[in-house]
């Protein structure tokens, strides 16, 4: 071997390892993905148009959440669902509506029924567990979604307890947001998808402003998610996480 | 013996008051024999559907489990007690388990109770043993409404999703392999049937059941920790009580017929009395006592119910036992709009207790709207009797 090959093949070895030094592992990016995702508090004005069979409507909402496990929604629009509030502190969910005046908690079963009427449970809205504390994760490849490359992620449930079994993400390289996901059960078969539409940075963080839920097993449009306006670590009063709040 | 004599001449004497009294008492009795038949041929009908298809000889059910509230449903699971075991392990006992679950019947959502139960049951009537079919789904048995519904039939293939015992999602495609047609609507509606092995598997709930049916002649084992006992007084007092409902509504025709019937009988012998005041003043005259005047009169009204028994018994017998053969038709799914285990056609149920003891009712009202004019001859004087005056 003449000695600029041996140079050559010495130059391509060092590049790989090279590339492979600054390859994050899987664990490394989940928890980018979990400190993107999960701020101190915010506070967010949020639509969500959920597709049905016949017709589709719009929810307007403003939320106000501390960490990963204090939330506080009150509904804004249509009028019918204007004064809906949603308190969830840890894994307890309360809603209020004014029409009844009256508070009900929703636990056990109710959990999973859809809210309303969206490819999202309250579950799924309640999901407070970081991607790191409840998935093992795999890099599995890197594939773009639209024009941005992406880590291929295999999560897998660290425990049984987890409502979706495995996971398959696909994770902005450089912004460390999720841009699409699929949700499948224990047997292998597609429940949820994700798909992010269009992000952006706010506060030094970035985050999709837009994303599409679908439930897998149902026809219909899924469900749109967006962010209207966004404010990180934003002073939230205490008093808010109270359930003498959701009658104010 | 002069009275009764007496009392028949005059009945057969009046002609076609009698027949009138006749005709209206015995549609009277056949009318209430008829509807009461009719709930009791329902209630047993109903009942019998249920302890076939549902009841058995009785439920154990196990802790927290509540069938009218489907949260319950995800803590209502337990490996049966073992006395309840013994009796599952002799073929005396089917261990049913409920799992929550949603059917996704071409990309609709339906919300359904996932029933696991042995294909090889005996304790309820109905076709578990096609649950045994092998294939690539899961074989499931869903009934006629489910499948109306879900828009499903036999061989459609369905995607159900439930939660096993710790909270994960699953997610599986059923195989239809049987639409059963039954009256038990809650063996139907919002239900899929699969085997129970299958379904233990799927929920991870290894030996566990919901509800435990007994045979018909089990005796309810001596304890049970964890599981209480369901008997079929429990478990049909709903039904019961509709019934029970139902007849006291059907009361008030039957009061309603009864007093026309009074009428009828209440006017003849007002008329009577007033045609035959000069009879009444002579037989008062020659020595018959008041108390046997006014028993003459009262037995009179009385000979009326024992006409209108016969009158109704040579049409209302045919005419009833046909319906108890032939029954009567409802209309199709009539059952499902009062949300009861109906079937389309109902067969009346008539016993020796209804018919005697409608008999009793009427001849009792008869006597005593026959009684009360003829009180008042008691207040009549034989002269002023024999000289046509009223009382």
């Amino acid at each position: 071997m003449s000695r600029s090959a041996i140079l050559i093949l010495i130059g391509a070895l060092a590049a790989s390892a090279a590339a492979f030094a600054q390859a994050p592992s899987a664990e490394e990016i989940l928890d980018r993905v979990d400190r993107n995702a999960v701020p101190g508090s915010k506070i967010l004005v949020s639509e969500m148009t959920i597709h049905g069979r016949r017709e589709s409507r719009t929810i307007r909402a403003k939320s106000w959440i501390e960490g990963e496990d204090k939330a506080f929604t009150e509904y804004l629009d249509p009028p019918r669902e204007r004064g809906v509030k949603m308190l969830k502190l840890g894994d307890r969910l309360w809603t209020y509506s004014p029409d009844t005046d009256r508070a009900i908690s929703i636990s056990g079963h109710m959990l999973r029924q859809s809210v309303m009427g969206s490819d999202l449970s309250y579950e799924d809205m309640m999901e407070d567990r970081t991607l790191r504390d409840a998935y093992e994760a795999r890099v599995a490849g890197d594939e773009a979604v639209g024009d941005r490359p992406c880590w291929v992620l295999e999560l897998t449930a660290k425990s049984g307890d987890v409502a979706y079994p495995s996971r398959k993400s696909w994770v902005d390289k450089e912004r460390f947001v999720v841009l699409k996901e699929e949700r499948y059960a224990k047997s292998g078969k597609l429940l949820k998808t994700l798909e992010a539409g269009a992000v952006g940075r706010v506060q030094g963080r970035w985050l999709p402003f837009e994303a599409v839920f679908r439930d897998a097993l149902k026809e219909g449009g899924g469900t749109e998610f967006r962010i209207l306006s966004v404010a990180f670590d934003a002073p939230i009063p205490e008093a808010l996480f109270t359930k003498a709040s959701l009658r104010k | 013996m002069i009275i009764p004599k007496l009392a028949l001449r005059n009945m057969l004497g009046a002609g076609a008051k009698t027949w009138l009294n006749g005709a209206v008492l015995s549609m009277a009795f056949v009318t209430i024999i008829f509807a009461q038949g009719l709930y009791r041929g329902f209630d047993a009908e109903v009942s019998k559907t249920l302890i076939d298809a549902e009841y058995g000889g009785g439920q154990y059910w196990v802790e927290d489990y509540d069938p009218y509230d489907p949260f319950t449903l995800q803590d209502a699971h337990a490996v049966p007690a073992p006395p309840l075991r013994a009796l599952i392990d002799a073929g005396r006992a089917a261990p049913i388990l409920i799992v929550q679950g949603t059917l996704y019947p071409a990309g609709r959502v339906l919300p359904v109770a996932i029933k696991g139960i042995d294909p090889a049951q005996r304790q309820l009537s109905f076709p578990t043993n096609v649950l045994t079919a092998s294939g690539d789904g899961i074989p499931a048995l869903i009934g006629s409404r489910m499948a109306k519904s879900a828009g499903l039939a036999v061989g459609d293939t369905v995607t159900v999703r439930w939660r096993d015992v710790r909270g994960a999602f699953d997610a599986k495609d059923l195989e239809i392999v049987q639409v059963m047609t039954t009256t038990a609507q809650t063996i139907d509606e919002g239900q899929v049937w699969l085997p129970l092995a299958t379904l233990r598997e799927m929920a991870a709930m290894p030996g566990e059941a919901t509800i435990v049916v007994l045979d018909r002649d089990a005796s309810p084992v001596a304890a049970a920790a964890g599981w209480s006992f369901q008997g079929l007084d429990v478990l049909l007092k709903d039904i019961k009580d509709i019934i029970k409902g139902k007849t006291i509504g059907a009361s008030v025709l039957y009061a309603i017929l009864l007093f026309l019937a009074a009428l009828a009988i209440l006017n003849t012998q007002l008329l009577s009395i007033w045609r035959r005041r000069k009879e009444i003043g002579t037989m008062m005259a020659m020595g018959v006592t008041r108390g046997r005047v006014i028993g003459l009169f009262t037995f009179e009204g009385a000979l009326n119910a024992v006409f209108a028994a016969v009158v109704g018994a040579v049409w209302g017998i045919p005419l009833l036992a046909y319906l108890a053969v032939r029954g009567l038709s409802m209309g199709a799914n009539q059952g499902d709009s009062f949300g009861i285990a109906m079937s389309d056609t109902m067969y009346p149920s008539y016993s020796a207790g209804l018919v005697a003891g409608t008999t009793l009712l009427v001849f009792l009202i008869t006597t005593i709207v026959s009684y009360l004019p003829a009180r008042k001859i008691s207040k009549l004087k034989p002269t002023e009797a024999l000289q046509g005056r009223r009382a």
